[in-house]
């Protein structure tokens, strides 16, 4: 019988999503443990018993200041090498919406451009900023995977024009970075998910959801896969067709994947996330 | 040496101010504002703490200013026009200065003290128009300073400081005249008989009572905490009947508690006699059909009520309406807060996994008296409050409402509602003798003095003054710690950790540990709270209600263990004193000196209750019903549905419901806003507990256009709030439902009459639809009087609220119809009275009969029950109930939700009598329910409905039109109509 990958979920004051972000590393396969940053601040090495890393949504110190800025400047000062180390093992790792938010500003996304991971984190180069509408929201919007992409969580996915959505809720979500640094993303394969056509609410450039790190193995991104594992979790699931209903919906096939790749034995992990 | 810096952060040149813009976009669409031509915002921090310059570069740019898209600016900045700077006044809670003095000490290692505040540049206006704007839109100067230019102090203000002397308050040799004047100078808000109670009691007792004494017992006796007005033995006569009204007189006697005296109905005791009365009666074991699944109703903090074999739910809904006048962003946001911390202290506590808001206001374009916010900014102030509470909290805001009239001007209704969840064998706790009193959470302020008393006095244009300090600033985060750390302390192997738990809310300590201390008795050391600042006295520790309180009885021995987990979870915990004294008294100390003693007896029992003058007078009571506008409405029935689609009432709320996270938590299966557009759903569904099929659906009823009687309003509350639940899939025979009235002063002896008909109608309609009431609240002073001594009351609002099992959450249906080809299937009989109808909202309508709705106890429930047995077997494709405009109303919103067209005969609708066209469209007529069915079930759906009233009133197409005998109109037009009421926000 196989042993089933380990998933740290990192809880703080503030974080809201972790019980959801646990529940979907569940349903695919993996046994969840949420930790509070207090806890790992003090032992740091915690986050080596681990195959995944999940940062959840939430407002992480009350978002005060801005979106994951306070949870970010802790993680810089304490746990950052160690996120570092994991990362390097071949830990998948998802940021969804605060975590998002945090793994900008810790220096985890977009990740180093050679895949090796400095000993201080890098400063921002991206930045998710108030919304357009400078109001928070809440929509399922239709979302596309670029062809392209090397993340490990998305790669691949085959969308179906009424199921291939995912679920957003937040007030700063509009990705912003500098012109050198989205030409970089798009050619280097980081876009990991973009809202399709016309569903662009919060006004991201180039209309970036998620990106990815150059390994493909750490994904943030403003929508909430966790919050689609289950068919009646779909805004107008009574109006699909039960055949439209087959299968897994969309978010959990992102657990699913990342999860079968921590369940590989190392060697092989490092093979497949060079693709 | 400590001096105060500055630092300021905004968005870099050539990148979007999505603030500054936003503010722009406000201050076009507000009336009568002046425009600015530009708007410019930061973020402004004032650091007082000895920090070197090279501390200070690098909290601006490691910590505050965002590298990407930010610029930050140590010390002041030259303004760009006109600067509006608004900061909080001090002894005000920043919840983010304390985030900010967290990370500042992280970085620099050393102690500072942060304000933090906005600044807004101006441009295009001049000084004046720059601070009306700033006035209107920007700050509140009852908890905010308002400055024109940026603010860099030497040091900080400090709030007030009070001498922590207790004062005797000589009473006893009063007179009458002078007890009420003390009353009402200390902001005691006591009646005479009260004051009197209590100036006996303390002759007997030989000394004259102690500030902190008479403190206690105002908070204990407020009409917020004991609901005297509910509770008290009425005498209600009728001086008249309005057409279709029925006497309560002979109605009710048969009842218990009820008797006739002359001519006059006597009840004993309002609340306990009808509203929980049905409750009790429901309960009754050996009855057919007696409920079993109502585990704790009315003693709690919330309801509760069984979900499966183990978990149980629990319900409390609220209402925060005086400070919401006020301060509508705190007001809301404490709310919210406060309601969500009486789901954490029901039981042993339960985890709160939805919330509700419903908000009566006056209409946005209307000009408000002096002393008043203007009804737009209330509004969306609200919103803001409710949202950023329930979001940073982590809990689904899912159902609502929200109901339009002038009369909310001075006076606007916010209700709270929270569902929590818990485990069956956790919901009852129960103090014992020599429990460590802990107090976990928030650190006690001055904020939020005498809120229980103040919500209880009415208001005038003078009480955002006098009461500013009733309104309390929320910390949400602070309380999700609290909410972490107690489930943890509940969850522990072996049992919780806690013998009991309430909240700390109106009344703050006083309430709390009083009612905890009831049986036994409690020693409190008020020196032992934790303090926002130094300088409170006893006093305003004893009764202030500061935020995300919780009071928890702890067994000493599981002490060192709760220390571990709050410590964990960054959760101040403090020992405050010891339940359990000789004589059952409440003991106050502070520093070990007696501040106070008050007997727990006196407290509970020694309240007078006099009895109450009821009068129902229906020419008076005509006068409650909504105003009809002089102009016409329009003539065709496709206008006419176009102009209702777009009142404000049944437009779109989507502007609110986009705003909160109604998805948190993972666990929503029918959603506010259904269909691939979003069209409005009747109810919402959660899955709450992972792994399990069984759901909630969560709803209410509000039907204030009936204020004109409120017994039909009463029930047609409840029947739409059965609907509602039953057109998504509930169960009919496993809904619970809360009450909350709203009323204007009942000392009043015509609103006292009303108030009476509502709570008859509670009790009639909880018994025919076997729906219990688990939980209810009052809030009975809902008017105000402007500076030229005019008194507007608000129309007598009560909302039902209703939870209710769903078996099978797969067999959920939503209200966007399906497909074309299906029919339209009319369930209810149609009488066509249009009183209090919107479409004579919109203007007159000739030869109808304005008589009131009624709900027929006998038919209603039956269809409720047809109705959900046709959806159970699945022979339902989507359901809606027909409410807020009638049959076309609904029928247009299930054809635009699901993109389909539909066509309409009216004709063919069951009617009782002779119905002209435009009111067999427009009745408001109550117990209908629209469903779409296909061909091939539909025999089977018509012998399920058996003798009710049902009738095919049409088929959905793919015309893309709506079409009504000879009319049609695009569901395009129909859905923009809708959609745009709901816009300009």
């Amino acid at each position: 019988m196989s042993v089933k990958p380990q998933a740290l979920v990192i809880t703080a004051p503030g974080i809201n999503c972790d019980a959801e972000l646990a529940a979907a590393f569940d349903a695919a396969g993996a046994q969840p443990e949420s930790i509070l940053m207090g806890a790992l601040e003090r032992e740091p090495s915690r986050i080596d018993d681990f195959q995944l890393i999940g940062l959840p949504g939430g407002f992480s110190f009350g978002d005060d200041v801005a979106a994951g800025r306070i949870m970010a400047v802790l993680m810089r000062e304490r746990i950052y090498p160690a996120l570092a180390s994991a990362i390097e093992r071949g830990v998948p790792m998802i940021c969804p919406c605060n975590g998002f938010q945090i793994a900008v500003q810790a220096g985890l996304l977009p990740g180093p451009e050679r895949g090796v991971w400095p000993h201080e984190p890098a400063t921002p180069s991206v930045a998710l900023c108030q919304n357009r509408a400078a109001r928070f929201h809440d929509a399922w919007t239709r979302v596309t995977i670029p062809s392209d992409t090397r993340c490990v969580w998305t790669r691949g996915l085959q969308l179906d024009h009424e199921t291939g959505l995912l679920p957003s809720a937040h007030g700063e979500g509009r990705f912003i970075t500098d012109p050198s640094t989205l030409t970089a993303l798009q050619t280097n394969g980081q876009v990991a998910v973009r809202y399709a056509e016309g569903e662009n609410f919060n006004g991201s450039m180039d209309a970036i959801a998620g990106i990815c790190d150059p390994s493909g193995l750490v994904f943030g991104l403003m929508p909430h896969p966790e919050r689609f594992t289950r068919w009646t979790q779909h805004p107008w699931w009574t109006r699909l067709d039960p055949s439209q209903r087959t299968g897994e919906p969309l978010g959990l096939r992102m657990f699913r994947q990342a999860v079968r790749i921590a369940a590989e034995p190392a060697h092989r992990r490092s093979h497949v996330t060079s693709a | 040496m400590s001096v105060v810096h500055r630092i300021e952060v905004r968005t870099k040149d050539g990148l979007p101010d999505a603030r500054g813009e936003a503010l722009l976009r406000r201050a076009t669409v507000e009336p009568g504002l002046p425009q600015p031509s530009s708007v410019r915002s930061a973020q402004v921090y004032l650091i007082e703490g000895a920090l070197s310059d090279s501390d200070l570069q690098g909290i601006a740019d490691r910590l505050l200013a965002d590298p990407v898209t930010q610029v930050a600016t140590i010390g002041l900045r030259a303004s760009q026009g006109f600067v509006v700077e608004v900061l909080p006044l001090p002894g005000v809670a920043d919840p983010a200065a304390e985030s900010v003095e967290l990370a500042i000490e992280r970085l620099v290692n050393g102690r500072v003290r942060v304000l933090t505040g906005d600044r807004w540049d101006l441009g295009g206006v001049n000084r004046a128009e720059a601070d009306e704007i700033g006035r209107r839109l920007l700050a509140n100067p009852v908890v905010q300073s308002m400055r024109s230019e940026p603010w860099m102090p030497d040091r900080f203000p400090e709030a007030r400081a009070h001498d922590a002397q207790t004062r005797d308050v000589p009473i006893r040799e009063l007179t009458d005249a002078q007890l009420e004047r003390l009353s009402r100078e200390a902001h005691l808000f006591l009646n005479l008989d009260e004051m009197r109670a209590i100036q006996s009691e303390w002759r007997r007792r030989g000394r004259e009572p102690r500030e902190i004494e008479l403190e206690t017992i105002a908070q204990t006796w407020s009409e917020h905490c004991v609901h005297k007005t509910l509770k008290s033995r009425v005498r209600y006569t009728e001086a008249g009947l309005a057409a279709g009204s029925p006497s309560l007189i002979r109605h009710a006697s048969a009842y218990a508690g009820h008797s006739i005296d002359g001519s006059a109905l006597v009840i004993d005791n309002l609340l306990k006699r009808t509203v929980a009365a049905a409750t009790h009666h429901l309960m009754e074991p050996g009855r057919p059909n007696s409920i079993d699944w109502c585990l704790s109703v009315f003693v709690d903090n919330a309801g509760v009520i069984a979900f499966d074999d183990t978990h149980a739910v629990c319900v409390k809904v609220e209402t925060h309406n005086h400070p919401s006048a006020i301060e509508p962003y705190g007001g809301a946001a404490t709310g919210a807060g406060g309601c969500i911390r009486d789901v954490m202290g029901t039981g042993l506590a339960a985890k709160p996994i939805a919330a509700t808001d419903v908000f009566c206001v006056a209409p946005r374009d209307m000009k408000e008296p002096k002393g008043c916010l203007p009804p737009g900014r209330i509004l969306r102030q609200v919103v803001q409050g409710v949202r950023d509470y329930g979001n940073r909290m982590g809990i689904p805001t899912l159902n609502g409402a929200v109901w339009f009239d002038p009369r909310y001007v001075g006076n606007p209704l916010v209700y709270c509602g929270v569902v929590g969840l818990m485990p069956r064998d956790l919901i009852r706790g129960q103090v014992h003798e020599g429990d460590t009193i802990v107090v976990l959470g928030g650190r006690t302020g001055r904020d939020g003095i005498h809120g229980a008393t103040f919500s209880s006095a009415e208001l005038t244009d003078s009480h955002a003054d006098e009461f500013s300090h009733a309104v309390q600033i929320g910390n949400a985060i602070t309380q999700k710690r609290t909410l972490d750390a107690l489930l943890v302390a509940r969850d522990v192997q072996g049992g919780p950790l806690f013998h009991a738990v309430t909240d700390c809310g109106a009344g703050g300590f006083s309430s709390a540990v009083g009612e905890m201390g009831r049986s036994v008795g409690a020693t409190v050391h008020l020196d032992r709270a934790p303090l926002k600042y130094a300088g409170l006295t006893p006093v305003e520790v004893w009764i202030s209600e500061a935020q995300e309180r919780m009071v928890l009885a702890v067994p000493q021995k599981n002490l060192s263990a709760l220390r571990a987990i709050t410590d964990a979870h960054g959760v101040e915990m403090c020992e405050l004193g010891t339940f359990g004294t000789p004589e059952r008294d409440l003991i106050l100390l502070w520093k070990g000196q007696e501040m106070g003693r008050l007997s727990t007896h006196f407290l509970e029992d020694a309240i007078p209750m006099p009895e109450r003058e009821a009068v129902w007078d229906p020419a008076w009571a005509a006068t409650q019903a909504p105003a009809t506008p002089e102009t016409p409405a329009p003539d065709g029935l496709l206008s006419t549905l176009r102009a209702l689609l777009a009142h404000p009432n049944i437009a779109s709320k989507a502007w609110i419901i986009r705003q909160y996270d109604h998805e948190v938590q993972g666990t929503s299966v029918v959603k506010p806003l259904v269909g691939r557009h979003g069209a409005p759903g009747d109810a919402a569904v959660i899955q709450p507990v992972v792994g399990s099929n069984r759901g909630i659906a969560i709803g209410n009823g509000l039907a204030t256009g009936l204020a004109s009687d409120p017994y039909w309003m009463g029930l047609a509350a409840i029947d739409e709030c059965v609907r509602n639940l039953v057109c998504v899939g509930a169960d009919p025979t496993r809904i619970a439902i809360l009450d909350n009235f709203c009323w204007p002063s009942c000392r009043d002896p015509r609103n006292m009459g009303s108030l009476v008909r509502a709570a008859e109608a509670c009790l009639d309609g909880a018994l025919a639809y076997g729906t219990p009431f688990i939980s209810g609240k009052d809030s009975l002073n809902n008017q105000f009087t402007t500076e030229d001594g005019r008194t507007i009351q608000i129309p007598p609002t009560l909302l039902i609220s209703g939870v209710g099992i769903v078996p099978n959450v797969d067999r959920c249906v939503t209200m966007d119809a399906k497909r074309a080809g299906n029919v339209l299937l009319l369930v209810g009989r149609t009488h066509g009275r249009m009183g209090g109808s919107h479409r004579l909202m919109i203007g007159a309508l000739d030869g109808c009969d304005t008589t009131l709705p009624q709900v027929d106890l006998k038919e209603g429930p039956i269809v409720a029950r047809a109705v959900a047995a046709c959806i159970r077997e699945g022979l339902v494709c989507s359901a809606h109930d027909c409410s807020e405009g009638g049959v076309l109303v609904a029928a247009a919103e299930m054809a635009f939700g699901g993109d389909l067209g539909v066509k309409i005969d009216l004709q063919a609708m069951p009617c009782a009598g002779l119905v002209s066209p435009h009111a067999r469209a427009f009745t408001e007529d109550p117990s209908r329910y629209l469903l779409e069915v296909a061909d091939s079930n539909l025999t089977r759906v018509r012998s399920m409905l058996g003798s009710l009233p049902n009738a095919v009133l049409g088929r959905f197409d793919d015309s893309g039109q709506v079409s009504v005998a000879a009319e049609s109109m695009s569901i395009r037009e129909l859905r923009d109509a809708w959609a745009s009421g709901g816009e300009g926000w």
